[in-house]
């Protein structure tokens, strides 16, 4: 069964792309043969039934699955050309550069401050004190969180709310300047004023960074991103415009889903 | 007759009580009209059971208690112990002789007075006797028929039966908590006793420890008293040296095995470890009194220290650090694990390694899970006291030089206790007051801990 890629998708040059990606754990395949090209002009959404392997797959665009001894992934995966799984590749980078926010919000047990100078301390960012703090402060502000917690820096981070603790994890993502952001339901712990605030800061950060969500809700897709991709059973069934998708589907599995029918 | 044989009677009671409730309750059940009763027959059977066993057996436990003093009472009473000594502990022989020839552990009295005497014993045991076998027959009579006649098709039995119960369960969890509260009062009765003769502030302040068993009970020298040089050689040993080895090694064991150890090698050397915490500490007495401490020995010898000690304080604190290894360890790698794995993938996400999400992230995030993990570890070692019998000295001395000999609380709290002072020489004494001092350190420290364990659960839900 070969991918539904839509025809009328203007072509953009990929920041990355993956070419017939398989996902095993131990010997189950999680994920078959998928190949995509994700641009960095767009927000690309996966969207599928749970278990389909969304998570999988995102998991493998920063090498995430390395930390989980019985996964293997097979085929190419590139970031500018440049092939991530190779072993002139240094993980470390790689995730410097594709950065992740997580489902369930997870700020370190450490100030607000600590979390977001986290990275840019471990990757060497700054060079002092100062630019630390320009840093810290730019990307609250670019999170849209600076006006809620500028006076209380030295608070813990997880006193924060879930929607705040959130946008404190996007901060923390962009703090290190990746190219490309994954997330995995980034807001199916948060309520629909929190969740409504994080869709906001998608759009306002789409066109600087490549960004790719996972979600679960039709609607949040149907918002937030410029490109669809609808997974079933491990395999990438159909890949277009978004409106496409949500108003012309070409697979009769992506209709039975987007309308309801499963999933 | 021993308790044995009153308890076996008593449940022989309580098994006829039970077998007779049972039959009146299928009784009921064949009388009343549709065959219902508000609680199974069983209910009923254990009911009138345990309204038999119950009070017969705290009846034994009573006449077990008083019944020997009133035997003895009896003897005394009769007209052939008229002739005894009149105190002490000639008087306490032909009597105890006496008993042992009645009660048949003895064949023959080696103290002919106390021939005398062994007809009235065997008179008082079998009067005795068989006085217990009629009271412990006649509770369980009293017991069975007030319960047998309570028994009715709408009683409800299976809840009293659950109300007994639950109250068997309660006294049986206070077994454990009123022992300390009885421990800890004898403690403080000597303690107070002990400070009757010596003052505190000579006691905790003092900086001379040297008891003397021999010298008079009733004016004792209170500058003999300062246990000061106890509590540092305790600190020194217990929660500074053995610390040293400890915390580093704990930690270090704990990071390698939840963060790098294949699951295979964390399958057998976690184990192992845990084994190493039940080897009794006698053993690494020896360890530590045959082989450490020579070794530093001769190793301080080389190293050009004139006349080093035998048995210093760092052979003592090296082996109590080894021994607590395992303590941290498994404590460390408990609050290491229960850090959430988000935070952990969080980290790695960011672009940190393992090592700086080890040391940035996960071990701040368990850290005071590891702190208390180290105030329990400090807890048992202070109050450890095989290894340092063995290996640490009896010289009080106060100095920071680990090479040479100390001595710990509970060093001293064995030699006072075994040593040949009276019982009420405030030498003996001062042991209690040693323990109660253990007792309250190690009960803040064990009390600050679970706290904070607490607290750090509760953290992550
Ligand atoms: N660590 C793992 N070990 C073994 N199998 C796994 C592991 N993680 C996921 N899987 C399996 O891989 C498949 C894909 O899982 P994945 O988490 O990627 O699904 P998903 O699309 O993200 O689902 P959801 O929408 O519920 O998050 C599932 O069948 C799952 O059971
Ligand atoms: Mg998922």
């Amino acid at each position: 069964m070969v991918t539904v890629v839509h025809d009328n998708i203007e072509q953009t040059e990929a920041k990355m792309s993956a070419r017939d990606v398989s996902v095993f754990y131990g010997s189950k395949k999680a994920i078959d043969e998928v190949s995509i090209d994700i641009p960095t002009e767009y927000v690309t959404a996966f969207i599928g039934p749970s278990g389909c392997g969304k998570s999988t797959f995102l998991r493998t665009l920063n090498r995430m699955n390395d930390t989980i001894p019985s996964a293997r992934v097979e085929g190419d995966i590139t970031l500018d050309g440049q092939d991530i799984y190779s072993p002139k590749l240094d993980v470390v980078q790689l995730r410097a550069r594709v950065g992740m926010v997580f489902q369930k919000p997870n700020p370190f047990p450490k100030s607000i401050y600590d979390n977001i100078a986290y990275g840019p301390k471990i990757h060497g960012l700054a060079e002092g004190k100062d630019q630390l703090d320009d840093i810290v402060e730019k990307s609250l502000k670019r999170a849209g969180l600076w006006e809620e917690v500028k006076d209380r820096l030295q608070d813990s981070g997880t006193a924060l709310s879930g929607g705040q603790q959130q946008r404190l994890c996007i901060a923390r993502a962009i703090a290190v300047d990746p190219e490309v952001i994954l997330m995995d339901e980034p807001c199916s712990a948060l309520d629909p004023i929190a969740t409504a605030k994080i869709e906001e800061l998608i759009a306002e950060l789409s066109g600087r960074f490549a960004i790719v969500i996972v979600t679960h809700s039709m609607q949040q897709a149907a918002r937030v991103s410029q490109r669809t991709a609808f997974f079933h059973l491990g395999k990438m069934v159909e890949y277009g415009r978004t409106s496409d998708i949500f108003t012309n589907p070409h697979e009769k599995r992506t209709q039975d889903y987007i309308t309801g029918r499963y999933g | 007759m021993s308790p044995i044989i009153l308890l076996l009677l008593a449940l022989g009671l309580g098994l006829a009580g039970w077998l007779a409730a049972r039959a009146r309750a299928w009784a009921f059940r064949r009388e009343s009209p549709d065959g219902r009763l508000s609680s199974l027959p069983t209910y009923h059977a254990w009911y009138v059971a345990l309204w038999i066993v119950i009070p017969v057996a705290l009846f034994i436990v009573v006449w077990s208690a008083i019944a020997p003093g009133l035997v003895t009472q009896s003897v005394l009473a009769s007209p052939a112990a008229a002739d005894l000594p009149a105190f002490g502990f000639q008087r306490q022989t032909i009597l105890n002789e006496a008993r042992a020839v009645a009660t048949g552990a003895a064949r023959a009295v080696f103290n002919p007075q106390a021939q005398e005497l062994v007809e009235p014993y065997r008179d008082a045991l079998s009067r005795f006797n068989l006085i217990g076998i009629a009271v412990t027959v006649l509770i369980a009579f009293v017991g069975g028929t007030w319960a047998f006649l309570r028994l009715k098709p709408d009683f409800a039995a299976r809840n009293r039966v659950e109300r007994i119960v639950m109250a068997i369960l309660l006294a049986a969890s206070l077994v454990a908590i009123l022992t300390t509260i009885g421990i800890l009062a004898s403690l403080v009765f000597e303690t107070v006793r002990f400070f009757g003769m010596v003052s505190p502030i000579d006691f905790l302040f003092g900086t001379f420890w040297g008891p003397d068993p021999m010298s008079s009970a009733d004016n004792p020298d209170g500058s003999r008293y300062g246990a000061i040089p106890l509590f540092w050689g305790t600190i020194f040993i217990g929660a500074i040296i053995a610390m040293i080895v400890a915390i580093p090694l704990g930690m270090m064991s704990a990071i390698y095995l939840t963060q790098y150890a294949d699951p295979k090698v964390r399958a057998w050397v976690k184990p192992a470890l845990e084994i190493l915490a039940g080897v009794p500490t006698v053993v690494y007495g020896y360890f530590a009194a045959l082989t450490i401490a020579p070794a530093i020995r001769d190793l301080a010898l080389q190293a050009g220290v004139s006349n080093p000690s035998s048995e210093s304080a760092l052979a003592a604190g090296l082996v109590m650090g080894v021994m607590i290894i395992p303590f941290v360890s498994s404590m460390a790698d408990d609050s290491i694990a229960a850090v959430p794995g988000a935070m952990r993938d969080g980290s790695l996400a960011m672009g940190a390694t393992q090592s700086e999400t080890i040391k940035k992230v996960m071990i701040p995030a368990a850290l005071p899970g590891i702190v208390a993990g180290v105030m329990l570890a400090v807890s048992r070692a202070i109050g450890e006291t095989m290894i340092v019998v063995m290996a640490a000295s009896t010289a009080a001395n106060l100095s920071a030089n680990p090479l040479e000999a100390m001595t710990t609380v509970t060093v001293q709290i064995v030699a006072m206790l075994t040593g040949e002072g009276s019982f009420d020489h405030p030498a003996t004494l001062s042991a209690f007051a040693l323990g109660f001092v253990l007792f309250m350190v190690t009960l803040a420290l064990n009390f600050i801990a679970l706290r904070v364990v607490k607290r750090f659960r509760e953290a992550y839900e």
